[in-house]
């Protein structure tokens, strides 16, 4: 597993495990994406949005930022595993009320870079990605499910 | 019974350093309460009145005696020498130390045993027939698809911030020992053409506001059940309430969208789900079901003598037959006169633990109903188990009958409670003492809650109560008619509540004008199905 990468963004800290150039361009909005700015490489989801309005144009697609409002709420993972599960294979940004302990599972649902909106602790961070040598289901990520293991 | 590989016993392990890292950050000041909230929760550690509780689980209530003997070190050393058995077949310990708790997590992983989402908004305990293995009447054991669901469900990464928690029972059988029909998804395993599948209810559950689940799917094969389960579970994660924390249950998805609507959205989430390949091969299951393989059963049918009459009576009332002729399913009743309803001292957890060990193939289960069952136990050995029950207190020959009482902790723990559960328990159960009297009354289920979260299943009582808050003072409203059994039905509110004696009073005016109108063969509920609600109210109320 890639130790995240922190990068200084004009005073929020991005957490990626990715290791190509940040997108610069900003993200729009979905209801600009599909109605006017058609042309956009970036695009933000809130909570609530369907990310399956994404995947006609998802090709044309380098981030797409997903709001987390408040750490309960859970929408945004699926959102995630929705995207991944279509073949985007951009930069996944989970942004907002994102905490150390939820990292782990956001990673497994297809994310792989973070906004957190107060600082996480790298060595907090460092040891919870790698507290699990194995999961028990198959998800987003790359990780073989125990069953698989077992059997072969 | 299952056994940890190295695979499972990693997972523990690495959730009690995980636990006990979280737990020293917040100590530190490092995390809010709020932030800690989530994480505790999901290791079953609730914040009470007095203390922490923390909500051991028992899979599919199934536990052998090494981990019982554990439950009863855990409640002598870090409890008061206490254990509370669950309507989820889990064990609580209320006085717990924050401090204490990654301890006991690691002295559980020992034996194979955790908290893991025993609380918070996720998948929790997979429940299960507490008969399994044993009951007659069932297609096969159900537990080791419990197992699939337990490890599927075990840090789900998608489905760990759902918008409230999430209840799953699996039965087997055509008789309901497990309340499957009032939970958010009930999955009860059937037979088609010689292929086992699984029957999907999801939308039950009880709280303020009680519905029976919708079938949702009527076969669906094994090599897709968590492929489908998965497509049921992604529709509520994405389009569940989140606005109303009382509206944020599954049950009211299906009643805002209609059971339909949802369906034909599981069916296309399913659609895109199947291709991803979520499912194990059928080669799991098998692992899995060879370890539930049934025990040596051998003995020999036998006569017993029941010439002691208190003997004869829990022969009756606690023994059930066992699919083995010359064995039989022995239920141990924690619901003894004046008690607290599921509770058992570290004396008497290690007592079950030593019969299970001697007589019943090393295995114990957990009721719903808050009680202890012995499932695999020769006909010849009921004596010898009797008498042992008699000498530690536990040999009360009341199960199904009016005292079998279900009830929550209630204001005497729980935080969110507006009543005490526990003395009303006391009172009637004391009221109808008299086993005579009870076993004339038959089945009669009564579950009491202490507020409308209904953790005392007081909507599926053949007589419920649910304790309110009524300008300060405690207040009990009636309920009857509601079964969480096959025959599900949510029970009705009889009229204007009662005081603690008066709802006392109230329950024998009902119970006297049953036994003044019933029809030969009518259990309690028969009756009230046949005769309605006015014959009651106008016992009660006059």
């Amino acid at each position: 597993m890639a130790d995240p990468d922190a990068t200084d963004t004009g005073g929020e800290t991005l957490l990626r495990l990715r290791t190509d150039e940040v997108h610069d361009e900003p993200a729009v909005t979905l209801d600009a994406f599909l109605d006017g700015q058609t042309n956009a490489t970036a695009v933000r989801l809130e909570a609530g949005d369907d990310a399956r309005a994404l995947l006609p144009r998802l090709g044309q697609l380098a981030l797409v930022e997903i709001s987390f409002p408040t750490f309960r709420d859970g929408r945004g993972y699926s959102s995630a595993r929705i995207l991944r599960e279509a073949g985007f294979a951009g930069e996944l940004r989970a942004a907002g009320d994102v905490l150390v302990d939820q990292l782990p599972h956001m990673r497994r649902c297809g994310f792989d870079s973070f906004a957190p909106q107060a600082p996480i602790d790298p060595d907090v961070l460092r040891a919870s990605l790698s507290r699990y040598d194995h999961h028990y289901q198959r998800a987003a990520d790359a990780a073989v499910p125990i069953w698989k293991l077992r059997h072969g | 019974m299952y056994k940890y590989d190295e695979y499972d016993q990693s997972m523990v392990d690495a959730r009690v350093e995980e636990f006990r890292d979280q737990v020293q950050r917040r100590l530190a000041g490092q995390m809010t309460e709020d932030q800690f909230k989530p994480l505790r929760l999901m290791n079953g550690l609730y914040l009470q009145l007095h203390a922490y509780m923390l909500r051991v689980a028992v899979p599919y209530g199934t536990l052998d005696s090494r981990q019982m003997r554990m439950l009863a070190h855990v409640a002598r050393k870090y409890d008061r020498g206490y254990g509370h058995f669950t309507t989820r077949q889990n064990i609580q310990f209320n006085w717990i130390k924050l401090a204490d708790t990654p301890d006991i997590l690691a002295e559980l992983a020992t034996v194979e045993m955790h908290a893991i989402q025993t609380s918070g908004n996720c998948i929790r305990n997979i429940s299960s027939d507490q008969f399994a293995g044993a009951a007659a009447d069932e297609v096969t054991d159900p537990r080791p698809w419990a197992e699939l669901l337990r490890q599927w469900s075990t840090f789900h990464p998608e489905f760990t911030y759902l918008p409230r928690k999430f209840k799953i029972a699996v039965i087997a059988a055509p008789e309901d020992r497990a309340a499957m029909r009032l939970h958010d998804i009930g999955i009860e395993l059937t037979e088609r053409d010689g292929r086992l599948g699984a029957k999907i209810f999801v939308g039950g559950g009880m709280g303020r506001t009680p519905m029976i689940s919708h079938e949702i799917r009527d076969f669906i094969g094994a090599d897709d059940l968590l492929s489908y389960l998965e497509a049921c579970l992604r529709v509520y994660n994405r389009y569940g309430r989140r606005d109303n924390i009382y509206k944020a249950r599954i049950k009211i998805l299906l009643h805002e969208i209609g059971a339909d609507e949802y369906r034909r959205q599981v069916e296309e989430e399913f659609v895109a789900v199947k291709a991803l390949g979520l499912d194990p091969p059928a080669a799991e299951l098998e692992r899995i079901t060879a370890m539930f393989a049934p025990p040596p059963l051998t003995a020999e049918p036998v006569e017993l003598d029941r010439s002691d009459p208190d003997f004869a009576v829990w022969l009756d009332q606690n023994v059930r037959p066992h699919k083995q002729p010359g064995h039989a399913i022995v239920t141990i009743s924690l619901k003894l006169i004046g008690g607290i309803p599921g509770d058992a001292s570290a004396d008497q957890i290690d007592v079950m633990a030593d019969l299970a060990e001697r007589y019943s193939a090393d295995e114990l289960r957990v009721t719903h109903a808050q009680n202890i069952v012995l499932p695999h136990v020769a006909q010849a050995d009921l004596p010898a188990i009797w008498q042992a029950l008699t000498e530690t207190g536990l040999a009360e020959a009341n199960l199904d009958l009016i005292s079998d009482i279900i009830a929550c902790p209630g204001l005497d723990y729980c935080a969110l409670a507006n009543a005490r559960s526990i003395p009303v328990a006391q009172k009637i159960a004391t009221r109808f003492a008299d086993l005579g009297r009870q076993r004339e009354l038959g089945e009669l289920k009564l579950k009491i809650s202490g507020c409308i979260n209904a953790c005392g299943h007081h909507h599926a009582g053949h007589i419920g109560i649910l304790g309110v808050d009524r300008k300060g003072t405690e207040n009990f409203q009636l309920l009857l008619g509601g079964s969480g059994a096959e025959d599900v039905s949510l029970g009705k509110i009889t009229g204007p509540g009662f005081s603690e004696d008066g709802v006392v009073d109230a329950i024998e005016r009902v119970t006297d004008k049953y036994l003044e109108v019933r029809e030969s063969g009518e259990r309690f509920l028969d009756t009230y199905r046949r005769v309605g609600m006015e014959p009651f109210k106008e016992a009660i109320y006059g």
